[in-house]
Formats: structure tokens, sequence, C-alpha cells
């Protein structure tokens, strides 16, 4: 019996000592470390000198520059990017993620950081809509993974269209280009960036934004993750996006990126 | 790992309730391609033995390039390349036959393993004791009739153990299937992953169905070694 009162008190001392520095951690933040995806311009990108650029890490500078604290970002590939945070090689995720309620379950999520609407491309007058009546026949890509994925295999696949995955939104686009595809369906930003704006891309256009949704596939917005066990810095993060929006700071990044509203203030609302 | 399996064990085996997937995927692809290499390989090994450098040269180049090459790109190669050349789409059987990802990955599977297999039976061919040819010659056996009751029985035989390896790495090469957007077993593993974020239950689940798929093979392999081979034995 003494031997077990024994060990719990050696395992109460361990567990104490370990929580000391995490307590003493979360009381001064000094810096934050956010875990970047680095390939998905105009978000975030390697410039050729290999300094962090894009839309989303001029946000996160900003942020930290709000909060008075050190920024660094980590490069990370997007499918283990969760796992990574989780093993606190970095403290944030900021990496274009949209909140959804399955990366909800492990991850916390800020505010809204900007969203970007589902759109489907293809050729320049197929006449081809978002919509299981346009579509009906049809093979659509989409990349393995993404919300679109969900997307197409909820409302589409079930209603006579024909969902192909791909590995990479490149090969979506190869085969786009090849006629295996009638029309492909990603992120907007991604399809005029990565696609339209491109010599390639010069005869496919915007087909419309995938608005139906009901069952809520496509989440809401992109945001920044945290871990579940850091509500504190979770809470500055928010204040110091609230305080870019307030000061103009946020439409003085967006200016230098886009010419139109990424902002999407009526899904703001609904966040909880 | 339950959750996972609850949700996925469907896909995991055949079918995500519009295309087949998973297992059943994977072992199509197996058997479709090794048969295809099979075929291929029997005449071909022949002809890699024959005399006639015009007979046996072609053959030595259709394995040299399969084998001096790596799967992926010849899959690249046939799914992509192929399929961008303009005759292929404006050819109607042609265009049919590549647009879809399981024609191709298929074709260049079974390519890819009858270019091993053709050297596997042709080394095998090759090593038949003299004393069994001499013997069917004696007994006034065609060239034909040499090849058909002697040779190849004896040479498929003897390739056994080393065919049962080609097609068991022919097993695992089946996960590039992805690449020309064949749903296969990890695909389905992929699914799990990017759903759950849990990499070592969704991968580990594929790995144990490989797994399962290669015991299985190599229980069957040591059957048939055991009946076919029975001969050479101590």
């Amino acid at each position: 019996m003494k031997k077990i009162f024994a060990l719990g008190a050696a395992a109460m001392c361990a567990l104490g000592i370990a929580a000391a520095p995490h307590a003493a951690q979360a009381k001064q933040l000094t810096q934050i470390t956010f875990g970047v995806d680095a390939t998905y311009p105009p978000f975030e990108s390697l410039s050729p000198s290999g300094k962090f650029v894009g839309f989303d890490v001029d946000l996160g500078r900003a942020i930290c520059a709000e909060l008075k604290v050190k920024c660094v970002f980590v490069n990370q590939s997007f499918d283990g990017i969760i796992p990574a945070l989780q093993a606190r090689k970095f403290d944030a995720i900021l990496s274009s993620m949209t909140v959804t309620p399955d990366r909800a379950k492990v991850v916390d999520f800020s505010s809204e950081m900007f969203d970007e609407p589902t759109s489907l491309i293809a050729k320049k007058g197929s006449g081809l809509m978002p919509t299981v009546a346009s579509l009906k026949g049809k093979t659509v890509g989409v990349e393995a993974g993404t919300i679109q994925e969900t997307y197409a295999k909820t409302y589409w696949q079930p209603n006579g269209v024909k969902v192909v995955s791909y590995q990479g939104q490149d090969q979506v686009y190869a085969d786009l280009l090849s006629g295996r595809l009638d029309a492909s369906l990603q992120d907007s930003v991604e399809a005029d960036y990565g696609f339209l704006k491109t010599p390639k891309g010069a005869d496919y256009a915007l087909a419309g934004n995938a608005t139906y949704d009901p069952q809520d596939v496509l989440g809401s917005y992109i945001a920044i993750g945290v871990r579940k066990d850091e509500p504190a810095l979770l809470k500055k993060i928010n204040w110091a996006i609230a305080k870019l929006h307030a000061n103009g700071e946020y439409n003085k990044i967006q200016a230098k990126y886009f010419n139109f509203s990424i902002y999407n203030a009526e899904a703001a609302k609904q966040a909880p | 790992m339950i959750e996972i399996l609850q949700q996925y064990w469907k896909p995991f085996l055949w079918t995500d309730g519009y295309n087949i997937t998973g297992l059943a995927m994977t072992a199509w692809l197996l058997v479709s391609a090794c048969g295809i290499g099979f075929c291929l390989a029997l005449p071909l090994a022949i002809a890699r033995n024959a005399r006639n450098p015009l007979i046996w040269f072609p053959v030595w180049l259709y394995t040299f390039i399969f084998r001096g090459t790596p799967l992926y790109v010849q899959l690249l190669l046939i799914y992509t390349g192929v399929y961008g050349f303009g005759f292929v789409q404006h050819n109607e059987a042609l265009n049919e036959f590549f647009r879809q990802g399981l024609n191709c990955t298929i074709l260049s599977f079974g390519l890819n393993t009858g270019a091993y297999t053709t050297e596997i039976f042709a080394g095998s061919i090759k090593e038949t004791n003299h004393g069994e040819v001499d013997a069917a010659l004696a007994f006034g056996m065609s060239k034909i009739t040499l090849y058909r009751r002697v040779i190849i029985p004896s040479a498929l035989r003897r390739a056994l153990p080393v065919y049962s390896n080609e097609i068991i790495l022919m097993l695992h090469a089946t996960t590039l299937a992805f690449t020309a957007t064949v749903p296969d077993i990890l695909k389905v593993a992929n699914d799990a992953y990017s759903q759950t974020y849990n990499a070592f239950d969704a991968f580990g689940l594929a790995a144990m169905m490989y797994l399962c798929v290669s015991f299985t093979l190599i229980f069957m392999f040591r059957k048939a070694e055991r009946r076919f081979l029975a001969f050479l034995q101590p």
C-alpha cells in the first residue's frame, strides 16, 4: 500500500513539474509560431529569396504586430498540418484553412480571416452551371481531401454527375485541358490565380459559384486554427483580427492582393 | 480505429456507393494486370530465346524499356501523355479507351509486369535441362510438341518461386493507381486520413489489408510450389 502511495506522490510531483513551465508560457506571450503550407499563392507562398509572402502571411504579421509579439513562420505540408499542430511544432495554423465541423472537432478556430466561394470552371461557352441539372452525365474533377470533393460527392454524385478525385489540383487542370473532364470544382481564388489567369487557362472561364449547400459541407469561412488547450491565445488572435478591421489595416492588406472584397460579412455574422 | 472502421469499412472493401473501390479495386488491378502480363510473357519469353535477332531484339527492347523506367513514369506517360496526342482523341475507339483512368492503369501495369514476367520465363526456359530436350527430340517430337509438352510446363514450374515474388511486387505497385484517379485501398485510406486526421490508424488499416492479401498470395504460392515442384524436392 505504501508503495502505491509513493508512486502516486511521485506521479503528482512529475505532473506538477511538467505543468509549471507550461503555465508560465501561457501567461507571457512573446512570439507566435504559425504553420504555413507555402504552396498556395496568392495566400501563402515562398518568395524566390525564401521569405514567406502572401495575403494570409501579411495578415499573420499584422496580427503579431497588434499583439506586439514576434512572428515566426514554419513550412508544413497541408495534409500533415493538423497533426503537426498537435505535436506542438507551431502554435497556430495559418494556411487558408476552411472551418468545417470535422476540423473543429480537433482544432479551435479563430473568427473569420477571409472567405472565398467554391466555384466551377469550364470551357468558355460550354454553358455549364454548378447545378445537378446542368452537370448530369458530365464529368467533374476535384482534388482529393478538399471540401470541394465532399461537396461534389454529397450533392452531385448521387444525382448522376460523374465525380473524379485527383491527387493534386494541377492534375485536375491537366485533365480539364486534355478534355477528360468537362468541368472542375475548386476555390474561386485558386482557380483564378492558379489557372484562369495563366496562358493555359485562356479558353476557360468561371461557370459560377456553388451556393446550394443545405448540409453545410463547404464549411463557413477561413480562419486560424489553434490547439484546443489554448483558449488564451485564441482570444488574443480574435481580438487582433477585430482590431485590424477596426483600424482599416485589413482593407489596406486586402487592396494589395485583390480588387474585390474577400471578407464575407454575412458569414462572419453567423460565426459562433 | 473503430471510428474509421465504422465509417469506411465499405469503401475499404468494395464500394463507395457508386464505384468499385478499396480491396475489390486493388484485387481487380492485380488480377487483370497479372493476367495481361502472363499472356504477354509466354509467347514473348519463347521469342526472347530465339536465334534470329529480328525476333529476339524487339522483345529485348520491350523488356529493356519497361524494366529500365519506373512504373510511375510509365503510368503518367500512358495516362497523361498518350491522351494528349490529337490522333488518340480524334479516334473514337482510342478516345473511349484512354479516357478511362482504369484502362490506362491496367494497360501500364500489364505492360510493366509483362516485361518482368517475360524475363523470368525466358530465364527459366533457357535453363531447361539439355537431357530433357534431347530425350524429347529422340522421341521424335516436333518443335511445337517439344515446347508444349516439355519445355513450357517444366519452365513454368521452375519459374514459380520467382514469379510469386513478381506478383507480390505487383500488388505493392498497385498503390500507384490513384495517380490515374483509380480509387484503390490507398485512396480510401487517404480519404479516411483527411477526414479524421488520424494518420496511423488510417494508413495502418491499409497496411493490414495489403498484408492480408500478401499473406494469402504467399500461402497460395507455397501450396502451388509444394505441388508443382515436388519433383525437385530433395
